[in-house]
């Protein structure tokens, strides 16, 4: 009797000893994680400062970096690449689709501009990460993913992660959610060989649509699509880097 | 004894064969530049040999037969082996400069396939060191053996998957080792049996392994969006097409679609090329008003300028421009589609589809390469147009900044000026990048075209457009009229397209819809015209220099002073502006060059001791052989270059080239002993031939032109017989000197041969881009010469005959 007793509270021993390792691993893991992201954000920092000149802003919206070191980008990668997940680089999230650098998360979040009060669309959810980056940003985000099994894992993983205000649909991009429209940005990430037209309507007088143009693991270029009060539609297009094609006296 | 020549012929047609079907098997399941660096690196295993066998020679003494087998056995096996290990590794090339464990898995590639040529590599040498005597014959056969090898497989392609066709090359390596039993009456039974075994297992039709597509390529991604489906798989040389239907997503192709358009496009099929570069079909019912989207594109500007213009569509695809012409009622349209497969899924796969598009009375459609059609037939037309047929992902990457184009350059842009009528339009769509780079390139090699054609104000007869992803250009025979500028004006203004250039346009009337920073556009296409063009050509930091026939890089963009700027915007998305094929084209280089530069000094070191007293004899037979190698080699690439123009079909081109070249100089070599002549004569030969080639050929080319493909052919082969003849001579003259006084060197002799032909194959790449073939062909005939004056053993091969 005694021995067993004796093995029980010894088993019991070993088995708190190993939970505390476990949960101090944990968090020795998210303390890990939330430091590579506050680097992450310093790196950001600094390529913006450096991009100074050419964007004509000193910084990025102080709004967008809190959330590029709030949401944790480690839970948006598979695994195998989370050792990776706040390095600035691209990184494969299967089905053959990746998450962008985080330079260009940023920039991009940036570029669209946004306020509390926005409603946001993004087209091509992904993993979901840039969906959570604009749930710390707005009141609302829809998302739209094509591809069935990113889709469901993205909703489960928001869900988990407590983004409330994120809902996601899996199906076809092209004609938007109207039901939710217009918006006052929307997002595309999915590649597409023309702007999808019903997403222009869906765009609210004043608002604005973001399209990095380029293949996996490259934004070559980024459109936005502004539509002033009157309805009227311009779009700009713009590198994500510091480059002027031109040297000399031109 | 004889040597197993038989066995030793079908070894090279099988490594032959074997190195094209790579480069199918690895342009399907990765990216064509990667599958050109891949096997250039593998092809090292030839130097690899002459190096291993130079340094084990002793060791096999007497174990020739043997080791002759179990090469050529293992040949066979690790062709296919090897490949099916490459594809199971988690190799991803478009994470090669972010993930440091990439280039691990690279090398891994490397190595695997690199062990099928080493084995065929060392069966030839094995051979040559056993018959020193009879080395004329042995290198005959192997010419002779890759020449059929070349041509053997683009038949086959014609006919069999390219898995298949890898199972058979496998199947014949085997074949080589039991025919070299046979030929030398030896070798155990089982060995015999289990070779029987193994070819009977490659042959059974069931079991044909899958290939494992990158998950990045447009195919891959396509198939994972709900109910898509591969509806038809078909191959030929020319790639691998794939058809796909998406009911539930449509595809919605239309690249440079207006912004305001009011319509879409109807259903379509999407045909993918080695699992890339889109092209689609679109449902159509002969009703042409469900098309209206195809007038809401930047391609549609000239229809506006002209009136029922008959229209040449050069790269018809799953017909898109085709359709677009019949909707802004041409009175006739050509269309020419290179791949007859393409034409087969209109017409017949999904003729209820397409509505058998090119079969409506209106159109008809030619299976010809664009510039041969031109050539050949002598219609005049009002409207030309060149498709946008190259993807854009690919193309913003710089995938093809190795891939020679010939209808991107002057001489092609003037030949197509000469087929318009009086007041035809040639018009060219690109897609637009940032910053500006094919967009531009167009521009001035259509500028330097009509400069050519002796325009003196070519800016009065081009008009440019640009929608927010491509841009249109025209170029027509006589100024616009100021009734067609108005028009242009209205086109441009309804659909919110840029106007980039007209003859009259103001600044103002730039970057007004699709804002640049600066009105990019606008300023490059003022000063390509202006006085300044070669200033503007020096500043700017991508190449933009008109493309021509003897540069036809039309999609070399980079240049070096660029580089560390790029380089250093990495963090800040900046690596897209590099242009990764011409870059892995160096780094090939540089990795091809390390390794060769350890595999000849190599037995330099290890092994001190034979001959090591023939201060200076040593160097004189590397550059030898360097030099042959190398220049054989330049003189190949160059010269096929030349020949694609004239066929009109790369495939054909090289199919003819290669062989003929190959076989020719076989049967030069199986001579060179008979004639027992010293080096000098056939080098000067080929250095004589090859001068006259660069001159004679253009204007013989041009006015042979319209021949029959068959008769251009024979024609071919026929100029290359000559040339080929007299370089199949240097290497066994070469080899028969060092035989006869060093014979051990025989192998180091191989491997020094081996990776100069690797090297000279990239390195005349390289040069064409930045010097031109005839810069290539320049260099071959000096490193010719060279070699003449450092025949290793001249005096003492003198002495030996006299």
């Amino acid at each position: 009797m005694r021995t067993r007793e004796t093995y029980l509270v010894r088993a019991a021993g070993l088995s708190l000893y190993l939970f505390a390792i476990v949960i101090s691993m944990n968090v020795c893991a998210d303390e890990r994680f939330a430091s590579q992201r506050q680097q992450m954000v310093r790196e950001i920092r600094q390529s913006v400062a450096d991009t100074t000149r050419y964007i004509s802003k000193s910084a990025l919206n102080e709004r967008v970096m809190s959330a590029m070191g709030t949401v944790p980008r480690h839970e948006f990668v598979p695994p195998s690449k989370q050792s990776s997940a706040y390095q600035n680089r691209p990184l494969p999230i299967g089905h053959g689709q990746t998450i962008s650098q985080p330079y260009i998360v940023a920039l991009m979040t940036d570029l669209v501009d946004l306020v509390e009060q926005d409603t946001v669309l993004e087209i091509g959810t992904g993993s979901g990460y840039q969906a959570a980056i604009l749930a710390e940003l707005v009141h609302k985000v829809y998302t739209i993913e094509i591809v069935e099994a990113l889709g469901l894992s993205a909703a489960k993983r928001l869900q988990k992660l407590g983004y409330n205000n994120v809902e996601t649909r899996i199906g076809d991009g092209y004609y938007g959610w109207p039901e939710q429209g217009p918006f006052d940005a929307i997002v595309v990430t999915a590649a597409s060989s023309h702007i999808p037209p019903p997403l222009v309507r869906q765009i609210k007088p004043g608002g604005i649509m973001l399209i990095p143009v380029g293949s996996q693991f490259q934004v070559q270029q980024l459109t936005l699509v502004r539509k002033d009060e009157k309805g009227d539609v311009i779009t700009r297009q713009v590198l994500p880097v510091r480059f002027v094609p031109l040297t000399g006296g031109h | 004894m004889k040597p197993p020549l038989i066995s030793i012929a079908l070894i090279c047609a099988s490594a032959l064969a074997y190195e094209i079907l790579l480069m199918r098997l690895l342009s399907i399941t990765q990216w064509h530049h990667f599958a050109y660096m891949i096997i250039s690196l593998a092809l090292l295993g030839y130097g690899v040999s002459g190096t291993f066998l130079g340094l084990v020679q002793e060791r096999l003494k007497g174990h020739f037969q043997a080791a002759f087998e179990i090469n050529a056995a293992l040949f066979g096996l690790t062709a296919l082996g090897s490949f099916l290990l490459v594809q199971s590794l988690p190799f991803n090339a478009l994470e090669l400069l972010w993930d440091l464990k990439q280039p691990l898995w690279l090398l891994a590639i490397y190595l695997l396939l690199f062990i099928p040529f080493f084995c065929a590599a060392n069966c030839i040498c094995l051979a040559f060191l056993e018959y020193p005597e009879q080395l004329h014959r042995i290198y005959s056969f192997d010419l002779l053996g890759a020449g059929a090898g070349a041509i053997g497989i683009i038949g086959l392609l014609f006919v069999m998957a390219p898995m298949q066709a890898l199972k058979l090359v496998s199947a014949l390596g085997l074949l080589s080792a039991l025919i070299a039993c046979w030929e030398f009456r030896a070798g155990p039974g089982w060995l015999k049996l289990a070779l029987l075994f193994a070819m009977a297992s490659l042959l059974f039709p069931g079991v044909t392994p899958q290939l494992r597509l990158s998950e990045f390529k447009g195919l891959s991604q396509a198939l994972r969006v709900v109910g898509a489906q591969q509806i038809d798989r078909r191959s030929s040389p020319l790639g691998l097409l794939s058809a796909v239907s998406s009911p539930t997503v449509p595809f919605r192709y239309v690249p440079g679609l207006s912004l305001n358009t009011p319509a879409g496009p109807p259903a379509q099929l999407a045909i993918f090329t080695d699992g890339d570069g889109i092209s689609v079909i679109t449902r159509f019912d002969g009703k042409l008003a469900s098309m209206e989207y195809l007038d809401h594109v930047t391609s549609a500007l000239p229809y506006h300028l002209l009136d029922k213009p008959r229209v040449l569509v050069l790269g018809a695809g799953g017909g898109a421009d085709v359709l677009q012409a019949l909707y802004q009622g041409a009175s006739r349209i050509d269309a020419v589609e290179l791949n007859p497969q393409v034409v087969e899924l209109v017409n017949d796969e999904f003729a209820d589809f397409s509505g058998a598009l090119f079969t409506h009375p209106r159109v008809s459609v030619h299976i010809s390469e664009a510039r041969g059609y031109i050539a050949g037939h002598f219609e005049k037309y009002d409207l030309v147009q060149l498709a946008l047929l190259d993807s854009f992902s690919a193309s913003s990457a710089g995938l093809y900044a190795l891939s020679e184009n010939y209808l991107y350059t002057v001489e092609a842009l003037g030949e197509i000026l000469d087929t318009l009528r009086p007041g035809g339009i040639l018009a060219i769509t690109r897609w637009i990048k940032l910053p500006p780079r094919d967009g531009l390139k167009i521009f001035a090699t259509a500028t330097a075209a009509l400069e050519r054609a002796g325009v003196a104000e070519p800016g009065q007869q081009m008009i440019m457009i640009r929608g927010w992803n491509t841009s249109t250009l025209l170029l027509s025979n006589r100024a616009f009229t100021a009734d067609q500028i108005d028009r242009l004006q209205k086109f441009s203004s309804q659909r919110w397209f840029d106007l980039v250039h007209y003859p009259g346009i103001e600044a103002g009337e730039a970057n007004r819809y699709n804002q640049l920073r600066q009105a990019w556009y606008f300023i490059a296409a003022r000063e390509l015209l202006g006085a300044e063009r070669e200033q503007f050509f020096e500043d700017y930091k991508f190449n933009i220099r008109p493309a021509t026939d003897n540069r036809p890089y039309f999609f070399h963009f980079l240049k070096w002073r660029s580089l560390p700027e790029i380089l250093s915007l990495k963090g800040q998305g900046g690596l897209p502006l590099l242009e990764q094929g011409y870059l892995l084209l160096i780094v090939t280089l540089a990795q091809a060059a390390l390794a060769s530069v350890v595999l000849i000094l190599l037995p330099l070191w290890l092994g001190k001791n034979k001959a090591k007293n023939e201060s200076g004899g040593h160097w004189r037979m590397v550059v030898y052989f360097f030099a042959i190698g190398g220049s054989f080699m330049l003189i190949e690439i160059a010269f096929i270059q030349k020949f694609i123009l004239f066929l009109s079909h790369p495939l054909y081109a090289v199919a003819v080239v290669l062989s003929a070249f190959l076989i020719f100089a076989g049967l030069g070599s199986a001579l060179s002993e008979r004639w027992s002549t010293p080096v000098s004569r056939p080098v000067a030969g080929i250095v004589v031939i090859s001068l006259v080639y660069l001159f004679l050929l253009p204007p013989l080319f041009h006015w042979l032109m319209p021949l029959h493909d068959s008769n251009k052919i024979l024609i071919s082969a026929v100029l290359i017989a000559p040339l080929a003849f007299l370089m199949g001579m240097p290497f066994p003259l070469g080899l028969s000197r060092v035989a006869r006084h060093h014979a051990t060197l025989i192998p180091w002799a191989w491997g020094i041969n081996g990776c100069a032909s690797v090297l000279s194959a990239i390195f005349a790449t390289i040069l064409a881009i930045h010097a031109g073939f005839i810069v290539v062909v320049l260099l071959a005939c000096v490193l010719y010469i060279l070699a003449a004056m450092t025949l290793p053993g001249k005096s003492g091969a003198g002495k030996a005959k006299a």
